[in-house]
């Protein structure tokens, strides 16, 4: 196998006297979708928190493409290619599809060469082309995002991500709040994802995205990873069991 | 089957008259406020006239004004209930600048410019103390604006020692100030013809009373704000940032938007647009008064809320705010022509006020049917 594209090694993290991530190992690959599950409190947020530069972490070093980004701010971090979809998706609903894909980035030309403005039809038709090749399709992208469905402003946040060369994705819970047609239709978008050799790292409590995506389960357990779990060996309940805890006593588990 | 297909056909009829609906709930304050003139036109003696329409635009400059700026701040979800006195401070600074400048021998086109310099200027400070409260100490800024509302009203009485307007300007100060706050760049005389910049000066004075204003300053100057900042918000980075943060602060902060700077921006102009009414206020009325936008506060605040800007933020535009400042305007006046007394427009400004929180949750009901079906 190649390198690691991610490397999080010997990382902690304390709040006061209590440990959320005990030095955890992680790594992840070119175009794999690992799972990171783990019951509340498990340490997963955190862990991504450090990884993403929302916390500094007390020790432990991240390295991405071969570089040290331990503790950069998390706009940089963005910067260079880790892109973090959390639960609330950071869109603005009251605006299009467009202006949404190019938040904060918004493309601009100049009226009479003189006076820039934005140029929504520019940024539109991009957004369109990322969407389809995401195959995602959204009937009106002047729609505003509080009338599109939950999975569509979900597509959204991952085309957004897209279109800015994400390099690797992180994703907090991203069915959550899904019926079940829309899960399917983010669980494919990760699938094309990983096609398109970009790794994915799902924090999920719902076992069967994890079955029906992940490449690898990581599980967490009081701030450290108990398992690691390759797909070909995983059942749910293997898994719910070293999430609860009751796999370290007695019967093996694949231990990494 | 046969239920199945008159419910589809119901559906069909139903969607094509919420489409009607969506356009009137979208247009409504321009057709009420085109209602409003032809109502008053037909029943008010006089109201239709270029004479009467110039007095209305005048009159509705300094809500207009003011709405501007209030237009951005709720835009971001926030209010500014500071303007009204911003307007005050800013005539009464601007008044006493050219006062003193003029009483100590001045040029008085300089005494006039550095006072309108100094009005516009000291419009600013209130606007920049509510933007580091609110972005910075996160005061709320229902909250903020208010405790400035008091200390700018306080600072305007202290600029006048107590008094209701600042004394002493002296004749040829206050002709001046007249000259451009009561004058026009275009007259129309009826059997006589149009006057660029002046009447001529052997007017008759039976002809001084059916004299038109085609183009008042105060409306052009108005016009010029209007056109600048509603292409800010409509066309620029600028005007786009301020609507992401009105649609999720959080999704500006993390998509590497300066929200606290921009917030901060956005409560200069509110200043800044309220500082231009106290100025013109001043040339009109020739009087600094601090009280001068005192009711007016409320009145901006209407006409945002008339022209559909949403106070959650997200959602607005200045040409709705310009469309409610004219619909006040418009009442005001055509009430006082109907003989009626003109504290009925204060019930029908807040019944109107009422009608369009109303009509924007409809559409904002509609918009989320149509999305879904």
């Amino acid at each position: 196998m190649s390198d690691p594209i991610l490397t999080a090694s010997g990382m902690s993290k304390h709040f006061g006297g209590l440990t959320a991530v005990d030095d955890v190992d992680f790594e992840i690959y070119p175009g794999e979708v690992v799972a990171l599950l783990g019951d509340n409190g498990a340490g997963k947020s955190t862990l991504i928190k450090c990884i993403s530069g929302v916390y500094r972490p007390d020790s432990g070093r991240v390295v991405f493409n071969g570089e040290d980004i331990t503790s950069h701010a998390p706009a940089d971090i963005r910067s260079r290619g880790i892109e973090t979809i959390y639960q609330d998706l950071a869109l603005a609903e009251n605006l299009d599809v467009g202006a949404n894909v190019f938040l904060g980035k918004e493309k601009t030309r100049r009226l009479f060469g003189l006076i820039p403005v934005t140029d929504d039809n520019y940024m539109r038709d991009e957004a369109s082309t990322v969407l389809d090749e995401l195959d995602i399709h959204i009937p009106s992208l002047k729609q505003r995002l509080v009338n599109l469905s939950g999975g569509q402003r979900q597509a959204v946040a991952i085309a957004r991500a897209m279109y800015w060369n994400a390099q690797l994705v992180i994703m907090d819970e991203p069915t959550a709040a899904l019926g079940v047609p829309e899960q399917r239709k983010v669980l494919a978008l990760i699938r094309s994802l990983r096609e398109g050799n970009i790794p994915v790292i799902l924090i999920s409590h719902t076992m069967h995205d994890v079955m029906a995506v992940a490449d690898r389960m990581v599980v967490m357990r009081r701030g450290r990873i108990v398992a690691n779990i390759p797909r070909a060996e995983a059942t749910e309940e293997l898994i719910v069991r070293h999430i609860v805890g009751s796999a370290e006593n007695g019967e093996s588990a694949v231990m990494i | 089957m046969a239920f199945k297909t008159k419910l589809g056909a119901a559906r069909r009829q139903s969607l094509v008259s919420s489409r009607t609906i969506e356009y009137i709930t979208k247009s409504w304050s321009y057709i009420f406020l085109i209602g409003l003139v032809a109502y008053f036109s037909l029943t008010g003696q006089g109201f239709f006239s270029v004479r009467n329409f110039s007095s209305i635009l005048t009159t509705s400059t300094l809500i207009m004004l003011m709405s501007i700026g209030q237009t951005y701040v709720v835009i971001t979800a926030g209010i500014d209930l500071s303007i009204g006195w911003t307007v005050g401070l800013s005539s009464v600074t601007t008044a006493r600048v050219m006062r003193d400048l003029a009483e100590s021998g001045n040029d008085i086109a300089y005494a006039m410019l550095a006072g309108v310099f100094a009005g516009l200027l000291v419009a600013l400070i209130p606007g920049l103390i509510n933007g580091l409260l609110v972005a910075r100490v996160k005061v709320p800024p229902f909250i903020a604006t208010l405790g400035m509302f008091g200390i700018v009203r306080g600072a305007a009485f202290l600029l006048t020692d107590g008094q209701q307007v600042v004394r002493g300007l002296s004749a040829e100060l206050r002709e001046a100030l007249r000259g451009i706050g009561n004058g026009s760049l275009l007259y129309y005389i009826p059997d006589d013809g149009f006057h660029w910049f002046a009447l001529p000066a052997d007017i008759e004075p039976q002809q001084l009373r059916v004299v038109s204003q085609l183009l008042p300053y105060p409306v052009i100057i108005t016009a010029l704000v209007v056109v600048v900042f509603a292409f800010i918000l409509a066309r620029t980075k600028f005007g786009r940032h301020t609507y992401v943060i009105g649609g999720s602060e959080e999704a500006a902060r993390r998509s590497g938007i300066n929200v606290d700077r921009h917030l901060i921006i956005i409560y200069v102009i509110c200043g800044f647009t309220a500082g231009i009414a106290g100025v013109l206020h001043l040339f009109r009325f020739t009087a600094g008064a601090p009280q001068a936008g005192e009711a007016a506060l409320l009145s901006s605040v209407a006409a945002v809320v008339i022209g559909g800007t949403n106070l959650f933020g997200g959602e607005g535009d200045i040409m709705g705010a310009v469309v409610g400042a004219l619909i006040i305007a418009v009442l005001q006046t055509g009430l006082v022509i109907l003989n009626i007394d003109s504290i009925w427009q204060f019930i029908v400004v807040g019944i109107v006020i009422i009608i369009a929180v109303l009509v924007n949750q409809l559409q904002a009901a509609l918009e989320r049917l149509q999305a879904n079906v």
